[in-house]
């Protein structure tokens, strides 16, 4: 587990995932992680439907020129405080979209990222330390409040 | 005018998308609706439009390879399998024998995982969690295997141009007829729920229908195109790899039923007979394979080299889990990067079929019947068009002018 978590958790994680023009790969990842072999729901980790109710953003894919606005809104829509996860190569590099001229991404240029998870796809494990990180970014924003 | 009115009156219009809870990846649906009543579907595609095949005319054939792969994480053996027999064909490759076996086996194990990955959202899609949560434990079985063999759950990088990179070595064995076991053993669990269960059979039964004459005229493919009777499938039609000595046949539902009704249910019983099948090619595929090389051509600054010399065109067919991809590529005989090369995804000719099966369902049921053909978008967004505004423009005129002008260039 994550280093300066407490013992209790003040508060169940709740995830929404946004595919801003990924291959599918890290999304059938991240699904991986929430299923029996994983099971994220254990920890209070959940997938929602709706940014409004989301602690953290999950976002895969290099975002498309289409999907910019449109990460942009979702993002606006989460509550305060809100994290970023950036999972997969091609959202934090480019990967091999790198030079692509539809791409607005990585997605840093379109909203600020605080986790970036690297793999072309990453393991579930992966996904699911960096959820566990996410988990003392707003652990210590709530304490600052 | 005032007739117009009326009709705005009845029906209304349904926007659902591009970010949709519903939806795994970014789609978006324009419905008309009339009370509970779909009276017309419109599909806007192009958010995951990545300039694939664009990047790819300035790559040369092995890092192609690589990014075929991620055209789709899920078909991350067909594209990169369907590319390397296109390039194969361009420049007269031979495959060695071994290496056909080694494709099929790697191939099958896709397609057991797909299936299975289908059938998990196909049950979320209708609400029945339980049962995504039970398969998707199931399909973890087949990736351990995949990692097993290739180092990797997703990506595999196995395919190469005139071969494999990895072999089964014989010490692997055990682990392969392990998890092929446990599959054969838990088969009927399956077969009980998807076929037998009453909230699958209510949910699936009349629903979704794709008659034999629209999945003809539509052009549909894969497991798709086989619910609804059409005998369709490459493994099959045009055996490559080491199809041709495998026992296999194509699976339409009347094999199990004895008829023939095109609807989701069917659609579930010829992917559920798939994954038997794949279980059986596996199994025969690994007591046919012949000892000898993995790869024509070992060294790859050689293979690009003789790819480099060589002018033509090649196509490359593969049986993907959702149906046939196609990749062409033409080789200018003076560059290492291919002229041209273009994809086309099982899913692009899934995608039409959506309408007649919509039409006059609930809303309800728009997502079991658009899961019912395992649409994957970030393999089929190829077609758009880019202006300064940057908004997509798909004009008739403009992409027939652009159609013609690309078959010119093609022709030169």
């Amino acid at each position: 587990m994550a280093k300066g978590l407490p013992k209790s958790f003040k508060k169940a994680l709740w995830v929404y995932h946004c595919n801003s023009g990924s291959c599918n790969g890290c999304d059938i990842e991240i699904i991986a992680a929430l299923c029996p072999r994983y099971d994220v729901e254990r920890f209070g980790i959940k997938l929602v439907g709706s940014p409004r109710h989301a602690d953290v953003l999950l976002i895969t894919g290099p975002v498309t020129r289409q999907m910019e606005d449109k990460v942009k809104r979702i993002f606006e829509q989460m509550p305060d405080p809100k994290a970023v996860i950036c999972v997969g190569n091609c959202g934090n590099t480019g990967d091999v979209f790198y030079e692509s001229y539809n791409l607005v991404g990585p997605v840093d240029n379109v909203i600020p990222v605080d986790v970036h998870v690297i793999g072309c796809p990453p393991l579930p494990e992966s996904i699911i330390m960096a959820v566990a990180k996410e988990w003392v970014k707003l652990e210590t924003l709530e304490a600052k409040k | 005018m005032t007739k117009k009115k009326e009709i705005t009156k009845t029906t209304y219009q349904l926007p659902i998308g591009p970010i949709h809870p519903a939806l795994k990846e970014p789609v978006m649906f324009e419905f008309e609706i009339d009370g509970e009543r779909i009276v017309d579907v419109d599909v806007s595609l192009g958010h995951v439009h990545r300039a694939i095949e664009w990047a790819g005319m300035r790559r040369n054939s092995i890092q192609i390879l690589y990014l075929a792969e991620r055209i789709c994480g899920i078909c991350s053996i067909s594209h990169p399998i369907a590319f390397a027999r296109a390039v194969e064909d361009a420049c007269d490759i031979e495959v060695p024998e071994r290496a056909g076996y080694l494709r099929v086996i790697q191939c099958e194990l896709e397609r057991i995982c797909s299936h299975m990955l289908w059938a998990g959202v196909a049950a979320h899609e209708i609400g029945f969690d339980s049962v995504l949560f039970l398969t998707w434990e199931m399909r973890e079985k087949v990736l351990d295997l995949t990692e097993y063999l290739t180092g990797n759950r997703i990506t595999k990088a196995i395919i190469t141009i005139g071969g494999v990179r990895r072999d089964i070595t014989k010490d692997q064995l055990p682990k392969i007829h392990e998890t092929l076991n446990y599959f054969k053993d838990n088969f009927e669990k399956l077969r009980k729920i998807f076929l037998d269960d009453k909230t699958f059979k209510l949910r699936s039964q009349d629903c979704g229908i794709l008659t034999y004459d629209d999945a003809l005229k539509l052009c549909a493919v894969g497991p798709t195109t086989r619910a609804s009777g059409v005998k369709k499938d490459v493994r099959v039609d045009q055996a490559y790899a080491a199809y041709g000595d495998l026992d296999i046949d194509y699976i339409t539902p009347d094999v199990l039923t004895g008829e023939v009704n095109g609807d989701v249910y069917d659609r579930i019983i010829v992917r559920l007979l798939e994954v038997k099948q794949s279980i059986e090619l596996i199994e025969q595929a690994i007591t046919g394979m012949p000892s000898g090389d993995i790869v024509s051509e070992p060294k790859i600054p050689k293979l690009l080299n003789h790819i480099k010399k060589t002018a033509g065109e090649g196509i490359g067919r593969h049986e993907a889990p959702r149906g046939e991809v196609i990749h062409y590529v033409k080789f200018d005989g003076e560059h290492e990067n291919p002229y041209t090369w273009k994809v086309r995804a099982s899913t692009y000719n899934n995608i039409l079929p959506w309408i007649p099966m919509l039409k006059g369902e609930q809303i309800a049921d728009i997502p079991i019947v658009a899961a019912s053909t395992d649409p994957c978008m970030s393999c089929t967004n190829r077609v758009a068009i880019v202006d300064q505004n940057k908004k997509y423009e798909l004009d008739k005129e403009q992409l027939h002018k652009l159609s013609v002008e690309k078959t010119r260039r093609l022709m030169r």
